[in-house]
C-alpha cells in the first residue's frame, strides 16, 4: 500500500467526503492557506466550501451548530486544543446536548477537528491535550487517531455520522507517514486496535503516545518483556472489551496519554479496569501522563512534564519486577 | 390581521394557563425554570407573520411565544412543559428546550445568547444550499452583551447572510436594569459596528414590528444581508414564575405604565377603529383561543410521563435506533 502522511490522510478524507456529499464543508481560521490538512482544497472546492473564518471560535462553532441543524455537515477546524475553552459553550451545552434534549427532532452532524499536543515549545496556550474534558460530556463522540490510516478512516466515519464528533489530532503526528488505502477506508468508532501483541503487560496508549509506546516496547523486548499495546482510537465510544481482555491476559496495565494526569483519560480507563477486571490484576495500575502543570515554554521544562519513552520503560520494568 | 390578533391572544392565554398552573403548584417540580412571554406578544407575532414555514428561528429561555407564533402545536408544547412523554421533546427539554424541526424552530435555549450564532449558521446553510429562506434570531437585551451576539453579528454581516436579529429589549436581565448592563441606550446602535442596518421599533405595537421585520426579511431574501431590529418591550410578569424578590426591582407604577401599553388591547382597539373587527368576532376569537388552550392543557394532563429508563436513550444517533426498536 502507498504511504502518505497523517496530514495528507486527513486532507484526503476531507476531499473524498466533500466530493461524495455536497453538504460537507470546511471552515476555520486560515483553512484556505493551510499547508497541512486543508492544503489546496480551496482550489478544488472554492471559498464557499473551504471557508476562512474570523478568529471567532465561539461564533464559528455556534454557526456550525446552526448549519448542522439545517441540513449541512460542517467540519470545523479549531487551531489548538487551548482554544476549545473559548468555544466550549457551543460544544458542550449546545452541540453535545441538542439531539438528546430535543429528542431527535434535530440532527447534529458536526465534526470539530483540533490539532493538540505538546512538544513544540508552544507554551501555556498552544500545547494542551484536552480530550479528558470532552470525554466527560455525554453526547459528544471523541476520535483520537495515532496513524495516517486511522486519521483518514475515522474522519470519514465522523463526517458521515449524525453525532457531533471532537476529532483530536496531534501536531507532531502530521508529518508521520504510514500506509493508507486510496478511496474508501472508513473505520467504525469504538474498535480499538492492538498495535502489538504481547503477554506480559498491557499498555493502553493514545495519539502520539502510541508511537512512544511502540518504541518503548522494542526496547522492552530486548529485555525479554513482551508488551501488548492497545490504541483505543476513539475514546467515546471506548472499546472496553479489548482493554479488559488484554488485562485478563497480562494482569498488568499502564495507561499512557498526553492529557494531564488528574482526571485524565487514564483515570477513566483505570476505573473501568478496576471495576470490571480487578481480580485479574497482579500489580497496581500505572499511568504515564503529562505532569499536572501548565505547559512551560523552555524545552528543558516542557520535556520534564511530558510523558516519554523512558518513563514508559521505567514504569513497565517496575511492574514486571 | 385577525390572524395576528388571534395569535397574540393565543400566546397570552397559553402563558396565563401556565401561570395559573404554577400558582396551583402543578409545576413545582420545575423550580423557577419557566419564563413567561406575557407582554411581549407583539414581537413574536409581528416577526413570525413575515416568515414562511421553511424559515428558521432560534429562540431563548422565554420562548413559548416564539414557538406559538411560528406555528408550534399548543398541546405538544403544553405536554413538554409538564414533562410528559407526548411533548415535543418527550419531556427531556421542558420550557427552555423546545424544538420543532419541521417548521423551522431550531430550539428555545437555556443559555443567553447561544441561539444567535446558531441562527447565523442556519443563514450560512441557506446560502450554501442556495435557497431563499431566512433565519431569525430572537434574543433579549441581556444577550446583546454576550460575545455570541457580537461574533454572530460580525459573521452574518461579513458573509451577508439572510439573518434577522430581533432583540427583545424588555429592560431587565433578570433583575438588572439595562442601564446598568448595557453601554448604549439603543441596542440597535450596535448594528453600526458591523455595518448593517439597525432599527428601533415600538415592541408593543405589532404592526410596527411587522413592518420593520418585513423590510428586513425582504432584504435578506434578496441577498442583501442581515438587519438588527430592537423591539422596546416589557414583560408583565417576573423573570421566572415564582419570582420572590420583595421589594421588587421594578415599581408597581412602572409595571402599570407598561400594562397600559398592552400590545393585544392596543391592537384590538386599532382593529375596532378600522372596523376590521367586531365585538362579536373578538369574543368568538377569545372563546376559540380559550378552548384551544384548555384542550392543550387537558392533553398534557392526560398524557403519560416518560418511562424513567428512556432517560438513557438517544444520547447518540445509533444508540437510539438500537434501543427504541
Amino acid at each position: 500500500m502507498r504511504e502518505i502522511t497523517y496530514a495528507q490522510a486527513i486532507r484526503e478524507a476531507l476531499r473524498e467526503e466533500m466530493l461524495r456529499d455536497k453538504s460537507v464543508f470546511v471552515m476555520g481560521e486560515d483553512v484556505r492557506m493551510s499547508i497541512w490538512a486543508t492544503d489546496g482544497l480551496v482550489k478544488e472546492f472554492g471559498e464557499e466550501r473551504v471557508r476562512d473564518t474570523p478568529i471567532s471560535e465561539l461564533g464559528v462553532v455556534g454557526c456550525a451548530v446552526g448549519a448542522a441543524m439545517t441540513g449541512m455537515r460542517p467540519v470545523v477546524e479549531i487551531m489548538f486544543d487551548d482554544l476549545l475553552p473559548v468555544c466550549s459553550e457551543q460544544i458542550v451545552n449546545q452541540a453535545a446536548r441538542t439531539r438528546y434534549m430535543f429528542a431527535r427532532n434535530i440532527k447534529l452532524p458536526i465534526v470539530i477537528r483540533v490539532p493538540g499536543g505538546g512538544g513544540v515549545s508552544g507554551a501555556g496556550h498552544h500545547s494542551s491535550s484536552l480530550e479528558a474534558w470532552f470525554m466527560h460530556v455525554p453526547g459528544l463522540k471523541l476520535a483520537i487517531p495515532a496513524t495516517p490510516y486511522d486519521a483518514k478512516g475515522l474522519l470519514k466515519t465522523a463526517i458521515r455520522g449524525d453525532d457531533p464528533v471532537l476529532f483530536k489530532e496531534h501536531k507532531l503526528l502530521y508529518g508521520t507517514k504510514g500506509p493508507v488505502p486510496e478511496g474508501e477506508c472508513s473505520i467504525p468508532f469504538g474498535e480499538a486496535e492492538i498495535r502489538k501483541d504481547g503477554g506480559d503487560v498491557t499498555i493502553v496508549a493514545t495519539s502520539l503516545m502510541v508511537v512512544k509506546a511502540l518504541k518503548a516496547a522494542e526496547k522492552l523486548a530486548e529485555e525479554g518483556i513482551d508488551a501488548e499495546i492497545i490504541d483505543p482510537r476513539t475514546l467515546v465510544p471506548l472499546d472496553e472489551s479489548k482493554i479488559i481482555d488484554s488485562v485478563k491476559k497480562t494482569g498488568k496495565l499502564v495507561v499512557c496519554h498526553e492529557s494531564w494526569r488528574r482526571c485524565g483519560v487514564g483515570s477513566e480507563i483505570a476505573s473501568i479496569v478496576a471495576e470490571k477486571a480487578l481480580e485479574y490484576l497482579d500489580a497496581p495500575i500505572k499511568r504515564v501522563t503529562t505532569k499536572d502543570a501548565p505547559f512551560p515554554y523552555s524545552p528543558t521544562l516542557e520535556e520534564y512534564i511530558l510523558p516519554n519513552e523512558a518513563e514508559i520503560i521505567k514504569t513497565v520494568r517496575e511492574l514486571i519486577r | 390581521m385577525l390572524e395576528i390578533y388571534r395569535k397574540m391572544s393565543l400566546i397570552r392565554s397559553f402563558e396565563e394557563k401556565i401561570h395559573e398552573s404554577h400558582e396551583k403548584g402543578m409545576l413545582s417540580f420545575a423550580k423557577g425554570f419557566v419564563h413567561l412571554y406575557v407582554g411581549e406578544e407583539a414581537v413574536a407575532v409581528g416577526t413570525c407573520a413575515n416568515l414562511r414555514k421553511d424559515d428558521y428561528i432560534t429562540s431563548t429561555h422565554r420562548g413559548h411565544g416564539h414557538c406559538i407564533a411560528k406555528g408550534a402545536r399548543l398541546d405538544k408544547m403544553m405536554a413538554e412543559i409538564f414533562g410528559k412523554r407526548t411533548g415535543y421533546c418527550q419531556g427531556r427539554g421542558g420550557s427552555m428546550h423546545i424544538a420543532v424541526s419541521e417548521i423551522g424552530i431550531l430550539g428555545t435555549n437555556g443559555i443567553v445568547g447561544a441561539g444567535i450564532p446558531q441562527a447565523v449558521g442556519a443563514g450560512l446553510s441557506i446560502k450554501l444550499r442556495g435557497t431563499d429562506q431566512v433565519a431569525v434570531a430572537f434574543f433579549g437585551d441581556g444577550a446583546s452583551n454576550t460575545g455570541a451576539f457580537h461574533e454572530g453579528l460580525n459573521l452574518a454581516a461579513l458573509w451577508k447572510l439572510p439573518v434577522i436579529f430581533v432583540c427583545e429589549n424588555n429592560l431587565y436581565g433578570i433583575s438588572v436594569h439595562v442601564s446598568c448592563s448595557t453601554s448604549v441606550q439603543d441596542i440597535a446602535d450596535r448594528a453600526k459596528a458591523y455595518g448593517i442596518p439597525g432599527k428601533v421599533v415600538d415592541g408593543m405595537d405589532v404592526l410596527a414590528v411587522f413592518e420593520a421585520v418585513r423590510e428586513a426579511v425582504q432584504r435578506a431574501r434578496r441577498g442583501l444581508g442581515p438587519t438588527l431590529i430592537e423591539c422596546k418591550t416589557y414583560r408583565f410578569r417576573g423573570h421566572f414564575e415564582g419570582e420572590f424578590w420583595k421589594p421588587s426591582y421594578r415599581t408597581d407604577e412602572e409595571i402599570d405604565q407598561w400594562k397600559k401599553k398592552c400590545p393585544i388591547a392596543r391592537f384590538k382597539k386599532k382593529l375596532f377603529d378600522m372596523n376590521a373587527l367586531t365585538q362579536e368576532e373578538a369574543e368568538a376569537i377569545e372563546r376559540e383561543v380559550a378552548s384551544q388552550v384548555e384542550a392543550a392543557f387537558k392533553f398534557a394532563m392526560e398524557s403519560p410521563l416518560p418511562e424513567p429508563e428512556s432517560a438513557l436513550y438517544g444520547v447518540f444517533a445509533q444508540q437510539q435506533e438500537v434501543k427504541e426498536k
